[in-house]
C-alpha cells in the first residue's frame, strides 16, 4: 500500500506551491487519476486525511477526478477504452493494447486562501 | 482556485532521473530487482555474485522493512552491500538509493543490483533511476501471478521465472504462465532459471552480458 507516499508526494507539492504563489492554507485538492495508476482512491482518501493533519491542507477536502483508460490496440489499430492493463482489445479480441490514457496520477488543481 | 496539473510522484521521478544520469555519467548498469517476498532475490543474487565477481565491479543494494540479513548474505560473498530499511514503507524510493550510490563509492562501469522490498505491488510505481526492473517469479507462486499483480510484470522488461527445480513436484503451468505474462506485457523477455540448481542461469548471464556491453 503506497497510498502514504503518494499522500506525502501530495502534501510535498501543496508546500512547494505554497512558497511559490503565496498561499497560507489549501481548502480543496483535486486529483486525476486513471484506473492503471495502481492507486486506490479509498484508500487514498483515508492516508491523505491523516497525513495533512497539522499542515497547511489540514481538513481540506479531497476530490478525485477518474480518467478513463484509453489505448491503441496492435493489432487492428483502434483506439479502445481499456479497464484494466491484461484487458483484450474489444474490437478484435487481441492481446497488446498500447496504452495512451489511464497511468495519470496528478494534482489538476487547489483551492486555495 | 489555482491551477497546476503536477505529477504527485514528480519528486520521486526527479531523483530517479538524476540517479539514470549518473549511472549513465559512470557507465553503470543499474538494475532494480522486484518480487513478492522469498522469490528468490537474494539466492540469485548470491549465486549471480559468486559467478561473476572476477567479470565485473559489483555492488548491491538491499532494501527490506527490517534487519540486515539480506545485506550480510551478500558481504559474505565479499561484494560490497548496503542495506536500506524501509520501517513500515514497502518500496524503495529514488531519494533512497540516490543516497546509497553516495556511500557505495561505486567504481565506474560496474554492475548495481538493487533488491527492493519484497512486494509485488508498490515498487512498480516508484522508478529509482535503474536500466531496467527485472521481476522474478518462483513457480511455487502460482502461474496467474502476472495477471494478478500486472503493473509489477507491466513495468518489467524481464521476468526471471526462478525455482524450476521444483517443478516435478507441483502442478504449475508454464505455458500459461508465460502467455499470461507476454499478456500484460507483449514485449517481456522471460528467463527460466533455478538458483538453487544453477540450470539457465547461463542465459541470464548473457542476458547481464549484452547489457553491460552497451
Ligand atoms: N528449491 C529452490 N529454492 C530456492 C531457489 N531460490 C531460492 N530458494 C529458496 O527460497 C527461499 C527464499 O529465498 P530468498 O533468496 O531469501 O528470497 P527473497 O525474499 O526474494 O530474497 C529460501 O529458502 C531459498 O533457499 C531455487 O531456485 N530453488
Ligand atoms: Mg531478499
Ligand atoms: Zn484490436
Amino acid at each position: 500500500m503506497h497510498e502514504m507516499s503518494i499522500c506525502e508526494g501530495i502534501l510535498q507539492v501543496l508546500e512547494k506551491e505554497a512558497g511559490r504563489q503565496g498561499f497560507q492554507r489549501v481548502k480543496g485538492v483535486w486529483l486525476e487519476i486513471g484506473p492503471l495508476a495502481g492507486v486506490e482512491a479509498e484508500a487514498l482518501r483515508f492516508c491523505f486525511d491523516a497525513v495533512v493533519r497539522g499542515s497547511l491542507a489540514e481538513g481540506a477536502q479531497l476530490e478525485i477526478i477518474e480518467i478513463p483508460g484509453q489505448g491503441v490496440c496492435l493489432q487492428c489499430d483502434q483506439s479502445v477504452p481499456v479497464r484494466q492493463r491484461f484487458d483484450p482489445c474489444p474490437v478484435c479480441g487481441g492481446y497488446g493494447v498500447r496504452i495512451t490514457h489511464g497511468e495519470e496520477l496528478r494534482i489538476k488543481e487547489l483551492e486555495v486562501e | 482556485m489555482v491551477q497546476i496539473e503536477q505529477d504527485i510522484l514528480g519528486k520521486n521521478d526527479q531523483y530517479a532521473a538524476a540517479n539514470r544520469s549518473w549511472f549513465r555519467a559512470k557507465g553503470i548498469l543499474a538494475l532494480n530487482l522486484v518480487s513478492s517476498p522469498g522469490s528468490g532475490k537474494t539466492s540469485l543474487l548470491t549465486r549471480s555474485i559468486q559467478d561473476l565477481k572476477g567479470r565485473y565491479p559489483l555492488a548491491v543494494i538491499e532494501g527490506d522493512q527490517q534487519t540486515s540479513h539480506d545485506a550480510d548474505r551478500i558481504r559474505a560473498t565479499g561484494v560490497s552491500a548496503l542495506q536500506i530499511n524501509t520501517g513500515k514503507g514497502c518500496h524503495l524510493d529514488a531519494h533512497m538509493v540516490g543516497h546509497a550510490i553516495e556511500s557505495l563509492g561505486l567504481a565506474e562501469k560496474s554492475l548495481l543490483f538493487i533488491e527492493n522490498v519484497g512486494n509485488l505491488v508498490c515498487p512498480a510505481a516508484f522508478d529509482l533511476g535503474e536500466a531496467h526492473k527485472v521481476a522474478i517469479l518462483s513457480v511455487t507462486e502460482g502461474e496467474d501471478k502476472p495477471l494478478k499483480y500486472p503493473d509489477m510484470f507491466h513495468a518489467a522488461d524481464l521476468m526471471i521465472l526462478n525455482k524450476i527445480d521444483l517443478l516435478p513436484y507441483l502442478d504449475f503451468d508454464l505455458a500459461l504462465c508465460l502467455d499470461y505474462a507476454r499478456r500484460v506485457n507483449p514485449g517481456i523477455e522471460i528467463l527460466q532459471v533455478s538458483a538453487r540448481s544453477g540450470e539457465g542461469l547461463d542465459a541470464w548471464y548473457g542476458w547481464l552480458a549484452a547489457r553491460m556491453a552497451s
